[in-house]
């Protein structure tokens, strides 16, 4: 217990950064499933650790780098997504982001340590500048969000009555990806690329399936996620285990109940199916 | 004062979908554009909405300030969104009120969980209740059983007794015929 409060002591800082950003990414996570961008997390993920890696390499604070080149690809995407075949940016740059990030820690012996806890999701990285960023994320993208979610939801469902009503959905949308980026760029340098990616997935994935409504997707999906990440941070400083991959399994495991309610919930609903009776519409 | 006036207007994306047609539209009036599918109906609808088809020739005048509204033939890509009923009126502004019973008491359930006319219903319903001088409507009759399809007609007056203009597309002469005070023959260029 002692060594547990010391660790805590000693860790509270990286803690604390994990804590606000699982609060953030699920809520990123719902937009970005419902905009069919699951590649996105990923891909801004892998990105922000190569601009990371890269920064660190040419001598430059690597929180900068990776949030420069992943608000970069976000400001280029709409460009690049004319130019490219349908559905290949995302996992285009998710391949040449892991490529990177692979060979600078692989040839650059600055970086490896860097490299390496970006991979397995060591949060001992994270100073006052990364819970800085992360808090700012915070507010900043739950303001966003809060102002700015219903547009974003009108427009992934009927997005020729938005043009039609002149709201302005290029300019949040393009706001949305550029939050989406920098979180992510923040998120890989505390939890790791995979560890970050499960927080953007699993809570929104089970809360899409779960919630009655999107006002409660809204608060099952930062709940879930909350919870997973104070599961996984205790357990793995009590077991001295990488954070990321304890991260992962934590939302694995709270993922099965999930996925097998869903499956019940879907039979349910199925057997108890309402049919709408001719005589119903003459109110 | 008319809310759209066209004149030998003809569009199309990559070429003229339809003859030229010229057409004006005032308020609480109902328009319904018909002709044989392919004839360019939903194309021409979708430029009145800005939603991206080219002018090949004329051109249309709109009202100033004018607020559309814009119900699409596809159906509300809701499945697997946690989206109820009451929360998709209250993305477009539309007001429940008026909205027959067996589909209030849906509001509070997941849209992708009811049956595709009551989902159908309530995306028409979000459309045509929202804040709009101008509503474009294409094929708003899909889906319907046959008595929420009776009772269209007089939703659709009621809403432009409330001073909204409306055009619409539709298969369905009989719903055509029902509620709208002109009908357009829209041609297509290879006909």
């Amino acid at each position: 217990m002692t060594d547990f409060l010391s660790q805590l002591l000693l860790f509270w800082r990286p803690g604390l950064t994990g804590a606000l950003l699982a609060l953030l990414l699920p809520l990123l996570g719902l937009y970005l499933r419902l905009r069919q961008e699951y590649w996105a997390a990923l891909a801004y993920g892998q990105v922000g650790a190569a601009g990371a890696l890269g920064a660190m390499a040419l001598g430059l604070p690597h929180i900068a780098g990776g949030l420069a080149l992943g608000l970069a690809v976000a400001g280029a995407k709409h460009r690049l997504e004319k130019r490219l075949p349908p559905a290949g940016l995302f996992p285009l740059l998710f391949i040449l982001g892991w490529s990177l990030s692979l060979l600078l820690t692989a040839n650059l012996p600055g970086v490896e340590r860097l490299g390496a806890a970006l991979f397995e999701g060591q949060l001992y990285f994270a100073g006052v500048e990364m819970l800085c960023g992360a808090a700012l994320a915070l507010i900043v993208g739950t303001l966003f969000l809060w102002r700015t979610g219903r547009l974003l939801l009108l427009a992934s469902l009927c997005p020729v009555h938005c043009h039609a009503q002149r709201l302005p959905v290029w300019r949040v949308g393009m706001g949305f990806d550029l939050l989406a980026a920098a979180s992510l760029a923040l998120a890989v340098m505390s939890l790791g690329v995979m560890g970050a990616f499960a927080l953007v997935f699993i809570p929104p994935w089970l809360a899409f399936a779960l919630a009655p409504g999107w006002r409660a997707a809204l608060a099952v999906a930062p709940v879930l996620a909350f919870f997973a990440y104070v599961v996984a941070f205790v357990l793995a400083l009590i077991h001295d285990q990488p954070f990321g991959p304890t991260l992962v399994l934590v939302l694995g495991v709270l993922a099965l109940p999930g996925a097998l309610a869903m499956r019940f919930a879907g039979h349910a609903e199925s057997g108890k199916a309402h049919h709408f009776h001719p005589d119903d519409g003459k109110a | 004062m008319n809310l759209l006036q066209a004149e030998q207007l003809s569009v199309g994306w990559r070429r003229p979908a339809h003859r030229p047609v010229s057409f004006t539209l005032a308020r609480g009036e109902i328009l319904a554009l018909a002709g044989p599918n392919g004839a360019g109906k939903s194309t021409l609808l979708a430029m009145l909405a800005g939603g991206g088809a080219r002018v090949f020739s004329g051109g249309v005048r709109l009202a100033p300030s004018l607020r559309i509204g814009f119900q699409a033939q596809h159906p509300l890509p809701v499945a697997g969104v946690p989206l109820s009923g009451a929360e998709l009126l209250a993305l477009t502004g539309a007001s429940p009120q008026g909205l027959p019973e067996p589909l209030t008491a849906c509001l509070r359930r997941r849209l992708d969980k009811l049956s595709g006319g009551q989902r159908q219903y309530l995306s028409l319903w979000s459309i045509l209740q929202a804040p709009a001088d101008l509503l474009l409507l294409d094929e708003p009759g899909n889906h319907l059983d046959k008595a929420m399809l009776a009772g269209l007609p007089a939703v659709l007056r009621a809403r432009a007794g409330q001073g909204a203009g409306i055009v619409l597309v539709s298969h369905d002469a009989e719903l055509a015929r029902a509620c709208c005070d002109r009908l357009l023959r829209v041609e297509s260029c290879d006909d």
